[in-house]
């Protein structure tokens, strides 16, 4: 098949982008997403001129770093997976398909359709731990935790850091984000200790960054590629409200 | 004190103020709903309620005053809130966003309903809330709600009210259970009971004031 991709390029932060279209011929519906951009950037490098810039680390939908906004949907049409679990028989033959970076002001653009998330890596330093002896191994069971706050943790622990939850909100809130990563240690034992100022701090830091207010829309929640949920936002509320009344 | 304006200022703060005003609002809509149902009574009914109310004046003046204050936080904080979000969305937006695939449209108009509510609120009280304070005649509210001049009697007002009324439900549609949503009591044992009272609010009690103008303007031929 064939497709035409309208492109986001952009040298820099500091210089302004534009959408470039490219014809990209012979796409197979069995390629990734990435896979059909790499026979275009071959073909670019071919031809001399610069590949387009994306992020991408693991491609198996883990690592979190390869986001893109397409046609308009965070990763994608699809539901649940990440850009680079997306293939081209989500598209048909003779599409036009838009590609733009993340757009949020705490995500600024890199290059091309890579964007700086490290406004993330600072929310977590602000609270995204627990303080333990490390050293041997400890016992698997020397703390009892339920199956369901397991779950309930595991749950919120799959948060990826993609990003994706703030790109498709319309106000650029990463309440999502912050509630996965509050949540995974405010249901079990071992987040107890730091649990007041974790919560605060780390939506402190949230508001730092110049991340937006929730409004409840679900977006994220509908384009959030590990189908985190927003019982987390409800719990990082709640988390908020105690330790804030809590004085 | 300064945890105080900390949290008004937070992100989640914010969202608390908004929920906390809008829910309160939404217990004086009951209260207000009660009182224009006398108007299906009858002019004596109707008439008795409102200066029966009149009497309570020192009570009623202090009531309105929390009640100014309450739309005030209300508004002010949907107001900072709306613009600080608009800042954190960039200076370029999306040249392709399927907004409709991911989120309701109730949910993304709210500043826009809430300010069409707040025409609405001012004209309202323009009309009717100041008439009623300047008309100290007895037994003249009836005829001002239902007369042509500032009441249903004229269409202009009449189908102004109605569209308020549809915006007020569309707003409630997000606003009720997203109030919920930011006490952090949605999604639990709860949830079921607050989707049923969400409906009375976002459609039963926006559609019975809607009888109103429908009643006195459209079928008694009030105009
Ligand atoms: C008069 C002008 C009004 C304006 C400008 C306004 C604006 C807003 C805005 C911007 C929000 C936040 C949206 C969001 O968080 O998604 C909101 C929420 C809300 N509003 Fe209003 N509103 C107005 C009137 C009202 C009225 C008359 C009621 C009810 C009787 C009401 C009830 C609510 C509720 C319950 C919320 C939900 C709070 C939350 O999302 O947590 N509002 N309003
Ligand atoms: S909550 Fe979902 S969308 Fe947001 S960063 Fe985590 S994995 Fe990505
Ligand atoms: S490249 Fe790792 S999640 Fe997509």
């Amino acid at each position: 098949m064939k497709v035409t991709l309208k492109v986001w390029r952009q040298k820099n932060g500091s210089t302004p982008g534009q959408f470039v279209s490219y014809e990209v011929d012979q796409v197979s519906e069995d390629m990734s997403f990435f896979e059909m951009l790499d026979m275009l950037n071959n073909s670019l490098v071919r031809k001399g001129e610069e590949p387009i810039s994306f992020d991408h680390d693991c491609r198996e939908g883990i690592c979190g770093t390869c986001g893109l906004m397409i046609n308009g949907r965070a990763h994608g049409p699809l539901k649940g997976v990440t850009t680079c679990q997306l293939h081209m028989r989500s598209f048909s033959d003779g599409d036009t398909i838009v590609v733009e970076p993340w757009r949020a002001r705490a995500f600024p653009v890199i290059r091309d359709l890579i964007v700086d998330r490290t406004a993330f890596d600072r929310i977590m330093e602000a609270g995204g731990y627990i303080s333990v002896r490390t050293g041997g191994a400890p016992d698997a069971n020397a703390i009892p935790i339920s199956k369901k706050a397991a779950d309930a943790a595991f749950d919120s622990a799959a948060c990826i850091g993609c990003g994706a939850c703030v790109a498709t909100c319309k106000n650029s809130s990463a309440m999502l984000f912050t509630a996965a990563k509050v949540s995974q240690f405010a249901v079990l034992p071992q987040g107890q200790v730091e649990r007041k100022e974790r919560v605060l701090n780390m939506v402190a830091q949230m508001d730092a960054e110049g991340f937006g207010a929730c409004t409840n829309t679900g977006a994220c929640e509908a384009e959030c590629p590990k189908e985190i949920s927003l019982v987390n936002i409800a719990r990082l509320n709640r988390e908020f409200l105690r330790a804030s009344l809590a004085g | 004190m300064n945890w105080f304006f900390q949290f008004m200022n937070s992100s989640v703060g914010k969202k608390i103020t908004m929920a906390t005003t809008g829910l309160l609002l939404c217990l004086y809509l009951v209260i207000h709903l009660f009182g224009n149902l006398f108007l299906y009574a009858g002019p004596e009914a109707f008439n008795l309620y409102v200066e029966r109310l009149s009497s309570l004046k020192p009570l009623v003046r202090v009531i309105e005053v929390i009640l100014t204050l309450i739309f005030v936080f209300h508004i002010w904080n949907a107001l900072r809130l709306t613009l600080a979000n608009r800042r954190s969305s960039g200076e370029i937006s999306y040249t392709e966003y399927q907004a409709h695939e991911v989120s309701a449209l109730s949910s993304r108009f709210m500043g826009v309903t809430g300010s069409i509510l707040f025409i609405f609120l001012v004209v309202h009280l323009q009309t009717i809330w100041y008439t009623f304070q300047t008309h100290h005649q007895e037994g003249q509210f009836y005829a001002v709600v239902t007369g042509n001049q500032v009441g249903f009697g004229n269409p202009v007002y009449a189908v102004f009210y109605l569209i308020a009324m549809f915006l007020l439900g569309f707003h409630l549609k997000h606003g009720f259970q997203s109030a919920f949503q930011t006490f952090g009591i949605r999604y639990n044992k709860y949830g079921k009971l607050i989707e049923a009272i969400a409906v009375i609010f976002w459609l039963i009690i926006p559609a019975t004031f809607a009888t109103i103008p429908i009643y006195f303007g459209f079928l008694k031929g009030g105009f």
